[in-house]
């Protein structure tokens, strides 16, 4: 009796932080669909009266710009993002799991610790290099790093994952005659789907979500991400249009949703392979 | 007749020289410039010139805004950290044993981690808890309770940004989860044999087995929490009366609304100093709390 007590107050516990805790989300998507007047008066989640006329002025956009532009910048940025960086993560992290080097250990620990350098040191005198490369405005400010593996967490989630590919199998490879090169993309990439579609989910959501970067980088409004659109229409406190300004917030998440809904199998592994190895 | 050797070459560094161009190029010399123009009076139009210390002399002795900035994020970090690692320590251990649906939870549970950070989500909280009209008051209005001015007291609104980060706690939790999970079963049935209640399993068995996943979990929170920059810079802009004025919206202003990018940098170089002591002291008190499964060198 104890023991089924128990149980059902920690099903209660669980399920009845989960509703506080998902509450917001389903307000957002609720109130982008209420009159003006009910957003702040009314804290339920379904309108009394639908009003669609927010999305209609969220997809007008705002400066000139419409919200498709905002998102298809978001998705050009984020998608290439991606691409660049799982490969960069597959290439880099085959050399320090498969190979001996001079000075490997001092490069892996150097590697590890830039995972702990904060973001807003370095993004200053990054924004005067950007500048004199003339790439300011350009999404290169964040393909170029990440096409060098300056993500070092994603490298280093790889390398787990090749680790646990066992060398024979190189070794059958390098007998046919394979190069090293033709081994990485013939026998270890295939096997490593879960890995890259880990740090790709990752990657994805962490720049489909970026602010502080894309502010500092990008200062045309024809470029700006999403995050930046969102800013812009929201304005100041006494000029929101709090109908326009939600249905925009709710169009920006539904990327994230969509790809969780897809992959989140893959994002939990990866986080607990960061997590537990690290 | 001249014998053509061909040296061999090791095709390691061909696979690590993308990484070691980013390592110099976007994160050595980024670092050794912002030391460097720590030292100096410059803003991207004019050249730099060197002034010593000044920089950092204004920060500690004339700046006010510096001291508040500090002080404002320490006290955020400080209690945000805490309750996002109870938080998620408190679910995943709810989760770990016995239940169903565990992955529909864990799912669940992690959904505001997805997408918490962004200006979308931002934009839900500042709706939250905007002045009379904010959403949490009319939910406490309906208890009968007066709701404050969240948004507009300097008292009230870092809390808002606290319950922002908290409200993330769900990747923290995932990685507590797996874990908690991975502790032998064995651990605990002899702990049941000793005898012992449920409070001393729970510190002498849980803690200790996943010590060493609290500590790169809290080192990662930290270090991330310190460098907050959407949510006060939407929710709060950083009032009121600079109450939320973290170190990196002061940081942001600095650089690129003053164009004081030494003066930025100097700054940026105290929160990384401060970053550096935090980790440098979780690791060396380390051995007094986290124990290694495997000998020593699990976090590297």
């Amino acid at each position: 009796m104890y023991r089924k007590r128990n149980i059902i107050l920690k099903y209660f516990f669980l399920t009845v932080l989960l509703l506080i805790m998902l509450y917001p989300i389903f307000w957002l998507v609720g109130a982008s669909m209420k009159e003006s007047g009910e957003i702040f008066g009314n804290p339920s989640i379904l309108p009394d009266a639908f009003d669609l006329s927010g999305y209609k002025r969220a997809l007008e956009g705002i400066s000139g710009v419409s919200m498709a532009q905002f998102m298809g910048n978001s998705l050009v940025l984020t998608t290439i993002n991606v691409l660049v960086t799982v490969a960069s993560s597959c290439f880099i992290a085959y050399g320090f799991a498969r190979f001996d080097f001079k000075g490997k250990k001092l490069f892996f620990i150097l590697m590890i610790g830039t995972m702990m350098l904060p973001n807003a040191v370095l993004i200053i005198p990054r924004y005067m290099v950007f500048n004199q490369l003339h790439w300011l405005n350009s999404y290169l400010t964040f393909w170029a790093p990440s096409l060098l593996g300056v993500n070092s967490f994603n490298i280093y989630m790889m390398i787990q994952f090749y680790r646990g590919i066992p060398k024979e199998l190189d070794e059958a490879a390098k007998l046919d005659g394979c190069g090293s090169f033709q081994i990485l993309v013939r026998i270890i990439l295939p096997l490593s789907k879960p890995a890259v579609m880990s740090i790709g989910v990752l990657q994805f959501l962490w720049t489909w979500n970026d602010y502080f970067n894309s502010l500092i980088y990008i200062n045309k409004v024809s470029k700006y991400p999403v995050s930046i659109g969102l800013q812009l229409m929201l304005g100041y406190n006494s000029v929101t249009d709090w109908q326009k300004v939600l249905a925009a917030g709710f169009m920006s998440i539904i990327p994230c949703v969509i790809v969780y809904a897809a992959l989140q199998k893959y994002l939990v592994q990866g986080t607990v392979t960061a997590g537990l190895k690290g | 007749m001249k014998k053509v050797r061909k040296k061999k070459r090791n095709p390691a560094w061909i696979y690590i020289a993308p990484w070691i161009a980013g390592f110099l190029i976007f994160q050595l010399y980024p670092l050794a410039a912002s030391l460097f123009y720590s030292f100096t009076d410059y803003s991207i139009v004019k050249p730099a010139v060197f002034t010593g210390l000044d920089n950092y002399i204004e920060l500690f002795t004339q700046d006010t805004e510096f001291i508040a900035s500090f002080a404002s994020t320490f006290k955020y970090v400080l209690i945000a950290v805490p309750l996002k690692m109870v938080f998620a320590l408190l679910v995943a251990m709810l989760l770990a044993k016995g239940i169903k649906g565990i992955n529909v939870f864990r799912t669940m549970y992690y959904l505001p981690s997805i997408m918490g950070g962004s200006v979308g989500i931002a934009i839900v909280w500042k709706a939250l808890f905007m002045g009379n009209g904010g959403i949490l008051n009319s939910i406490l209005a309906v208890f009968g309770i007066e709701g404050v001015n969240w948004l507009g007291s300097p008292e009230y609104a870092i809390y808002t940004l606290i319950l922002l980060t908290v409200w993330q706690f769900g990747a923290t939790m995932v990685i507590f989860l797996a874990a908690l999970q991975q502790v032998p079963g064995e651990l605990y049935e002899v702990a049941r044999v000793e005898g012992a209640n449920k409070i001393q399993t729970f510190f002498k068995v849980t803690l200790p087995s996943i010590s060493s996943i609290i500590q790169f979990n809290l080192i990662m929170v930290i270090i991330s929490t310190f460098q907050d920059f959407t949510g006060p810079s939407i929710v709060t802009n950083g009032g009121p009366l600079e109450s939320t004025y973290f170190v990196a919206l002061k940081l942001y202003t600095d650089a690129f609304s003053y164009q004081k990018m030494g003066y930025a940098c100097a700054l940026s170089w105290v929160l990384f100093a401060v970053i550096i002591a935090i980790t440098a002291i979780i690791f060396k008190t380390s051995k007094y709390w986290v124990h290694y499964s495997d000998g020593g060198d699990s976090f590297v």
